[in-house]
């Protein structure tokens, strides 16, 4: 009943206020070709916001940021380009939609892609080159505990699975982490970000409010 | 660089478990060689399932089914960049130290090979590299997880093209799951005896509602819309084994499965990823098969 009300009196009520308004409650979209797009619905739910699973190019217009979440790169990226996703979102994100990728999300958001499959590709968005799967087989995926100055002192309890790193980084992206050993685990350029590991399913969602206060600040 | 930092830990379960979570929602093809290997990737498969000959050429042919040729292994390796997984006999542990040694990437102790042993599954805690183990039920399921396994996968009936056991099979374990949300708390004490499942691990499924690892379904899954079924009953993703290489048309079947698993819920999707396929495989009834050669049937 209140939403039908609502639904009602939306046009006729402030229309000039409620087109800010609605900027601010559209929904943050997950990817949700494969992977653990789930994990991340859920941390977005978690902190508040409204979180939508991104399959069709359509809904790509009523979402404020994307997050492109952990799973199989060479795999995300065909799926985008049969469901008439891959360009729609390349040029949403350099339009300036707000960016989030985690691991394969990562690879994704790379400008250059190293040991991809043949013709693989990626939306682009960070200048940065990205190798995929850089640390070997499952039995080379680990934890470890990485500082972020960015997040605050505590640090960030960071899992890499079959993880890529980023191998350099251009002038216009900048990195936030590294590991031990000086390799770049996560990077950001504007309003697009990316990690190595996975947020998503540690239970810290510091960085999920990091990407949430970015989104917010430029909507 | 800094005492915040620990040293790098790995073959917990966070990380085991985690490289399931990451397959969710594709589609996992088994290929005999190298070649095979590139047309499942190249197809869309979130992985590929190295074994030895596929379940309909195991059933056709008989005779003890074992793991791979570690030739074979290492050439479907280098051949693919996604992720490798390799079947090892139930309960041949030191199969499984082979193809940890080998450096796949998952290990699928499976019925699907010639057990090795008729009461002692694999201690998958001994290994850095996870495995992924087979289940009829939500007890078989939480006693494999008890042994270590890092991901299920209900079982049906590999090799024959009929889906009708991998049905049966997920809708048990989630028919199971369900039940055990709806018991009160003295209730699951019961429950655990029953299912024969530690009782930890029993409450909690009982609260959280689904199983602490990925469970993707397998065994008789032959054609988009059987995948599409599968993710429709609940299955985080698709095992596809004689289903893809025994058919007429490999490679477009192939991206086909992909198609229909990630559009589940999209029959004009479906639709379109069913046409001119060419011949699927050919089936059996699993109510044809006498009950010595169910494979479903072999791990306990």
């Amino acid at each position: 009943m209140a939403s039908t009300c609502l639904t009602l009196l939306l046009p006729t009520v402030s229309l000039s206020v409620a087109g800010s308004q609605l900027v601010d409650q559209l929904p943050i979209g997950v990817l949700a070709l494969q992977g653990d797009f789930r994990e991340h619905l859920a941390v977005l739910e978690l902190l508040g916001e409204t979180a939508i699973a991104v399959k069709t190019p359509q809904q790509l217009e009523h979402i404020a940021g994307l997050i492109i979440p952990g799973g199989e790169s060479s795999v995300i990226d065909k799926l985008s380009r049969l469901y008439g996703l891959y360009d729609p979102l390349r040029e949403a994100i350099a339009g300036g939609l707000p960016v989030y990728g985690t691991c394969a999300g990562l690879i994704m958001l790379a400008d250059t892609v190293l040991d991809s499959i043949d013709g693989q590709r990626s939306f682009g968005g960070l200048d940065v080159v990205v190798r995929r799967n850089a640390f070997g087989s499952q039995t080379d995926s680990f934890e470890t505990d990485i500082r972020v100055p960015e997040l605050g002192d505590v640090p960030v309890h960071a899992i890499f699975i079959r993880a890529p790193v980023v191998e350099s980084v251009g002038a216009k992206a900048r990195a936030i982490a590294t590991l031990d050993d000086g390799r770049i685990v996560a990077v950001e350029q504007g309003n697009v970000l990316g990690t190595s590991f996975h947020p998503e399913i540690t239970g810290d969602t510091r960085f999920h409010e990091y990407f949430i206060s970015r989104v917010r600040a430029s909507g | 660089m800094s005492e915040n930092t620990s040293s790098n830990e790995s073959g917990t379960s966070r990380v085991k478990r985690g490289l399931a979570e990451m397959l969710k929602g594709g589609v996992i093809m088994d290929v005999v060689n190298a070649e095979q290997a590139k047309i499942a990737e190249d197809a869309g498969a979130v992985a590929v399932m190295a074994l030895e000959r596929v379940p309909a050429d195991i059933r056709s042919q008989g005779g003890v089914a074992r793991m791979s040729d570690p030739d074979l292994i290492d050439g479907i390796i280098d051949a693919v960049s996604i992720p490798v997984m390799a079947k090892a006999r139930i309960g041949h542990f030191v199969e499984a130290q082979v193809l940890q040694a080998l450096k796949v990437d998952y290990i699928d102790e499976s019925e699907v090979l010639s057990p090795a042993d008729y009461v002692n599954h694999i201690d998958k805690w001994n290994f850095d590299v996870p495995f992924v183990c087979g289940a009829t039920n939500l007890g078989e399921a939480l006693r494999r997880i008890t042994e270590g396994a890092a991901m299920i996968r209900s079982k049906g009936e590999a090799g024959t093209g009929d889906v009708s056991e991998a049905t049966k099979h997920i809708r048990t374990i989630k028919g199971q799951i369900n039940e055990l949300r709806s018991k009160s708390a003295d209730e699951l004490y019961v429950a655990a005896k029953e299912l024969q499942a530690p009782y930890e691990l029993v409450r909690e499924i009982a609260e959280s509602g689904k199983l602490p690892v990925v469970l993707f379904t397998a065994g008789g899954v032959a054609t988009p819309a059987d995948a599409a079924l599968m993710m429709q009953l609940g299955a985080d993703g698709v095992f596809v084994g004689s289903g893809i290489f025994k058919s007429g048309n490999p490679a477009q079947r192939a991206a086909a499965i992909v198609k229909a698993t990630t559009f589940f819920d999209d029959p004009s999707v479906i639709a379109a990823a069913s046409r001119g396929l060419g011949e699927a495989m050919v089936g059996i009834n699993v109510s044809d098969l006498a009950a010595p050669h169910r494979l479903s049937e072999r791990g306990w």
